[in-house]
């Protein structure tokens, strides 16, 4: 018994030890998202172009979408948009846009140079509507199902390895469901 | 008056009147009108977490997200919101990460209690540790010899004038 209380600190030690470094893991910088199941939030976005249709949130029901956190001013989402252009080309799954803090001007001038794979693009200036989906930074990549729900937040740009692990399986699923 | 003294005066002058000023990221034309709504408003942003510069509260950060926080929490606080619904407004998009004191609840405990508990813990292990040693094996007995000597230093020791 009594080798049993002198080792007690040392257990005690130990397994704090492993709670401390499993905890080192996470990535405090990416706040997982809380709208995970819930609808949508509703938004009527001016478009990005002069000229194109709004982007609402009634665009997104009856069928499974993509929504892209974007901004001119953000360096990765450069990196991206080449993925973006070759899902929209192979028509896996309709894009939609969110341009970020952004002057349309800007947005639509990006848009111009870097490639356009949205059905619909809407500007958010204000920020409203990004704060309204909880978005921290851009990329960020939302999934909604059929009836406008929220399924799964991506972090960051979508490459080729996460298309392949997390959101095609996900898309294939949710075209499943009813 | 003596030039070098008032220059000095000014410049004590100018370094506590620029110390006493908070440094905070609030612009004008954010603050609402209504000073004690702003009050609420500047209380509440400060246990509100930038979720950008995460260690930051939302009065404090630069960032533009941190801006746009600070207008919509005033936002809903002008609308009529209590401080507990405005704060609610943000936490039901950024879950419980955006509050910089998180609620006791049953996935914080361990954050909570968790050195309360390492402290017991510790205290516990000490205390068995400290009985143990008090328990050591008692001396062996003297022998005739040793006694009769002890006896006769004591006897020395406690004689006037006898200083060991």
């Amino acid at each position: 018994m009594r080798w049993f209380l002198r080792l007690m600190p040392v257990v005690v030690f130990a397994a704090f030890a492993v709670a401390l470094a499993l905890g080192l893991q996470n990535d405090p910088t990416r706040i997982p998202s809380v709208l995970i199941g819930k609808p949508m939030p509703s938004f009527a976005l001016a478009p990005v172009e002069a000229g194109s249709p709004p982007f609402t949130t009634a665009d997104l029901k009856g069928h499974v979408s993509l929504v892209n956190v974007f901004g001119s001013w953000c360096a990765v989402c450069v990196e991206e948009q080449p993925m973006l252009m070759a899902l929209a080309a192979q028509q896996k799954v309709p894009l939609y846009g969110i341009d970020w803090k952004d002057a349309p001007v800007d947005g639509a001038r990006w848009l111009r140079q870097y490639g356009n794979p949205f059905k619909r693009t809407g500007n958010d200036e204000i920020g409203r509507t990004a704060i309204d989906l909880g978005v921290t930074g851009a990329p960020e990549t939302f999934v909604v199902d059929r009836q406008g729900r929220i399924r799964y937040k991506q972090i960051g740009a979508i490459t080729d390895a996460v298309w392949r692990t997390r959101l095609a399986p996900l898309i294939a699923q949710l075209e499943a469901e009813r | 008056m003596n030039l070098h003294r008032l220059r000095l005066g000014l410049a004590a002058a100018l370094m506590l009147a620029s110390a006493a000023m908070p440094a905070f990221a609030v612009l004008p034309d954010e603050m609402l009108p209504d000073a004690k709504l702003e009050a609420r408003a500047v209380a509440l942003s400060k246990e509100l977490r930038c979720v950008v510069c995460q260690n930051q509260d939302i009065d404090d950060s630069a960032a533009p997200i941190a801006r746009d926080m600070r207008l919509l929490l005033r936002q809903r606080i002008a609308a009529g919101d209590s401080d507990a619904q405005a704060v609610h407004f943000l936490v039901a998009r950024y879950g419980n990460y955006v509050l910089l004191k998180p609620p006791v609840q049953r996935d914080t405990l361990v954050l909570w209690f968790g050195p309360f508990a390492v402290l017991l813990i510790g205290g516990a292990g000490l205390f068995a540790a400290l009985r143990g040693q008090a328990r050591l094996s008692p001396p062996p007995p003297l022998s005739d010899e040793d006694r009769q000597r002890a006896a006769a230093r004591l006897a020395a020791d406690s004689s006037p004038g006898g200083q060991t």
